[in-house]
């Protein structure tokens, strides 16, 4: 038997409709090395992919290479951040909620109020366009939900089995308010360690999808931006010392860092350390330490102690930040080493983590 | 969490160390023989609470750190091999061959990949019937049982491109070898509970006998390691020695029979090289010969391994227990968890990897209580 001719619907999946004619991007299941060659193919993705998800972007009305936006004076905040993550979608969220949140995180963490994104998309050729669309969508959701606007972005196929699917960065600008320093060097002994919630959930919800290990409870990521949280925290106690969002290397890491820029020890209870318990009995069954895990929702919190209290209420009064809790203190002893207190009484030293973690044999 | 809560309760932990405190009258080293008690013990500061009598002597029970250097070296270029999907235990990662770990294998382009059971290296062999599939089999008498599983299901499922390189060493004879070494200062043990769990406790009374040490069958928790301490407190002071299950909620005289009866069948005892203390015989398992189609080291006969063993690491004194990790000359200066010289710095459950991430601040702030 002959080969059907070409753009029989025998060999095409997809109506053909002449040379001249590109295929309707609607019509392509999967991304094709065209998709980022900046002709029609790229501008049908932005029209038809990013735009609707991401809403019309404000004084140019396009996603274009390069954004110009009115700053409104005052002290401007840039950050960019690459998003890999397998599996794209887990428990939680998505690439596409981590890749508006940790940008819009890292922002807020320098105590700015985020405003624009850009998002560029490395795509390998053969991934999903459905699969691109509902990242898209959740990228847009997350934006709107932290106020926060994409305004520019950009796209790149490679070749297939060159990628691991979809790699999204995004970069991010926001506005500090007059008034605010917030650094990781500003520790000061005295000053109390507050964290917003419990500690590794999405390193622990990713995993688990990941390694396909099952639990009773499913283990939730906590993906969230954090940036309105920040904005009250910082109206009822401008004098907030550090801010960190404990993503890769876990508290542990956050901790270490602070420690090490602002020349302080930092001492931690661990008994008051907020964890889930199904996070903690994967931790235990991995032999992993949630110290050492990631959190995407959460901050840690470097103030003078007696404002503590009144931001544990504030924090508590939203959904990030409903287990916020006072978990150690900055001292002046041991400088640059963050100890913890553990449950008997005893003390270790918490260190920076060399690598990713690795389970343990047995 | 429960049944490990109840188990790190601070105050109990506090009356137990209390405890211990007043029944001791004199020096006792007490040797933990299981890794997973080290990290505990140290995690946990265990050691900071106990009246200064006693000494933990962190015994060879880390899997990782005692897997011989050629064993890895043999991992390494089987790794390597273009054809080969090579599964490990993640913290068998980067432990340091003579020249190169798994990770800078996989950098380099081997296939090496990390699994939680050998049979997940049984399902990838399923799934990739054009490569050879190796799986990693190291651990103690605990870890045993799961990999003799894996062969004999690979067998049902006539998988011919499934095999495992077999290190397991087993805990008893590693007990008469350090009693027998010169210098030995270990007056009692705690057994590893999980290694009973599988093995029961039928072979230690003849060690008791022979040696004069209490033996106590001990747990993981905080609760779990100060109880076993305080057994085998209780004999020494009376002068007695014989062996005592501190773990009774996990492990029985006669351990777990099913895992036996494969065990029998899949491996049998050979002599095994012990990295830093050297051969100790019928100390392992190896496959049996009627599984040898399974044994990864006939598939991939390599005699030509030349090892290669830094001269500065000591970590055959730290696992005999004769002396301290910080009490080489390397160790946190040339030798650290970023710049392991040998592998008891690797392995969270490696002595001196756990003495340096929970331990150095203890030599700068002792307890602020719980010594007498």
């Amino acid at each position: 038997m002959s080969d059907p001719p070409i753009g029989s619907p025998e060999t095409s999946a997809v109506p053909f409709h002449g040379p001249n004619c590109p295929v309707p991007l609607t019509d392509y299941p999967r991304i094709v090395p065209g998709h980022g060659g900046g002709g029609v193919l790229s501008a049908e993705l932005v029209e038809q992919i990013f735009l609707p998800a991401f809403g019309r972007p404000g004084e140019s009305g396009a996603l274009r290479d390069s954004a110009v936006f009115s700053a409104h004076g005052g002290r401007l905040a840039f950050s960019t951040d690459s998003h890999v993550v397998r599996p794209l979608f887990f428990p939680g969220g998505s690439i596409g909620h981590l890749a508006v949140n940790g940008t819009v995180n890292d922002l807020a963490m320098s105590g700015a109020d985020p405003i624009h994104l850009s998002a560029a998309f490395i795509l390998e050729e053969g991934f999903s366009t459905a699969d691109l669309k509902r990242i898209a969508d959740d990228m847009g959701a997350a934006a709107e939900k932290a106020g926060v606007r994409i305004i520019t972005g950009d796209t790149k196929v490679v070749d297939r089995g060159h990628g691991d699917g979809c790699y999204i960065s995004t970069a991010g600008i926001g506005i500090v308010p007059d008034g605010i320093d917030i650094a990781p060097d500003r520790a000061v002994p005295g000053d109390a360690v507050i964290v917003s919630g419990t500690i590794g959930d999405h390193g622990m919800a990713v995993m688990s999808v990941r390694e396909g290990l099952e639990f009773d409870a499913e283990i939730v990521s906590d993906c969230a931006p954090l940036n309105d949280m920040v904005s009250a925290m910082i109206s009822e106690c401008p004098d907030i010392h550090v801010l960190r969002d404990p993503t890769r290397g876990g508290l542990a890491a956050s901790l270490n860092e602070i420690a090490s820029a602002s020349r302080c020890g930092i001492v931690l209870e661990e008994t008051r350390l907020p964890v889930n318990d199904t996070v903690q009995s994967a931790c235990e069954m991995l032999g992993l330490d949630p110290l050492l895990v990631a959190c995407e929702g959460r901050l840690v919190c470097i103030t003078p102690a007696d404002t503590a209290d009144a931001l544990i209420q504030v924090m508590q009064s939203f959904e990030q930040g409903s287990r916020a809790a006072v978990v150690g203190t900055v001292v002046s002893d041991h400088a640059g080493m963050v100890v913890g207190r553990t449950a008997i009484g005893a003390t270790r030293v918490i260190t920076l983590p060399i690598g990713e973690q690795l389970p343990r044999i047995c | 969490m429960k049944y490990l809560d109840e188990y790190r309760d601070g105050q109990k932990c506090r009356r137990l160390a209390d405890e211990i405190s007043r029944l001791v009258t004199r020096p006792w080293s007490i040797m933990e023989v299981c890794g997973g008690q080290t990290h505990s013990i140290i995690r946990n500061g265990i050691d900071q609470i106990l009246p200064d009598e006693i000494t933990m002597i962190h015994g060879p029970g880390c899997p990782v750190c005692v897997t011989p250097l050629k064993m890895i070296d043999r991992a390494l270029s089987i790794a390597a091999r273009p054809e080969v999907i090579f599964c490990s235990f993640g913290d068998m990662l980067r432990v340091p061959g003579s020249k190169d770990d798994l990770f800078r294998i996989r950098a380099a382009g081997g296939d090496v990949r990390l699994v939680y059971s050998p049979l997940d290296a049984v399902t990838i062999a399923q799934d990739n019937p054009d490569r050879e599939v190796v799986f990693f089999a190291i651990g103690f008498e605990t870890t045993a049982p799961a990999n003799a599983m894996a062969v004999k299901i690979a067998a049902r499922r006539g998988l011919s491109n499934f095999s495992m390189l077999v290190s397991h060493v087993l805990v008893p004879p590693a007990i008469e070898a350090i009693m027998r070494a010169p210098g030995c200062r270990v007056n009692a043990f705690l057994a590893a509970g999980h290694v009973c769990c599988v093995t029961g406790f039928r072979q230690y009374p003849p060690l008791c006998e022979q040696y004069g040490v209490p033996i106590v069958v001990t747990g993981f928790e905080p609760l779990d390691i100060l109880e076993g301490i305080r057994r085998a407190v209780v004999q020494l002071e009376n002068g007695q020695a014989f062996v005592e299950n501190a773990y009774a909620r996990v492990v029985s005289e006669q351990g777990n029979t099913a895992a036996q009866a494969v065990l029998d069948e899949v491996f049998q005892v050979t002599d095994r090289g012990w990295r830093g203390i050297g051969v100790i015989p019928r100390s392992g398992w190896k496959l049996s010969d009627t599984w040898r189609d399974f044994d990864a080291e006939y598939r991939f006969p390599a005699d030509d391994i030349q090892t290669c063993e830094s001269d500065r690491c000591r970590a055959g004194e730290v696992l005999q227990g004769t002396i301290r990790p910080d009490q080489c000359e390397a160790f946190g200066r040339e030798c650290t968890p970023r710049t392991p010289l040998g592998a008891t710095m690797v392995s969270s459950e490696g002595a001196c990897a756990a003495y340096y991430n929970y331990g150095r601040f203890v030599a700068l702030e002792p307890a602020s209580s719980g010594r007498s």
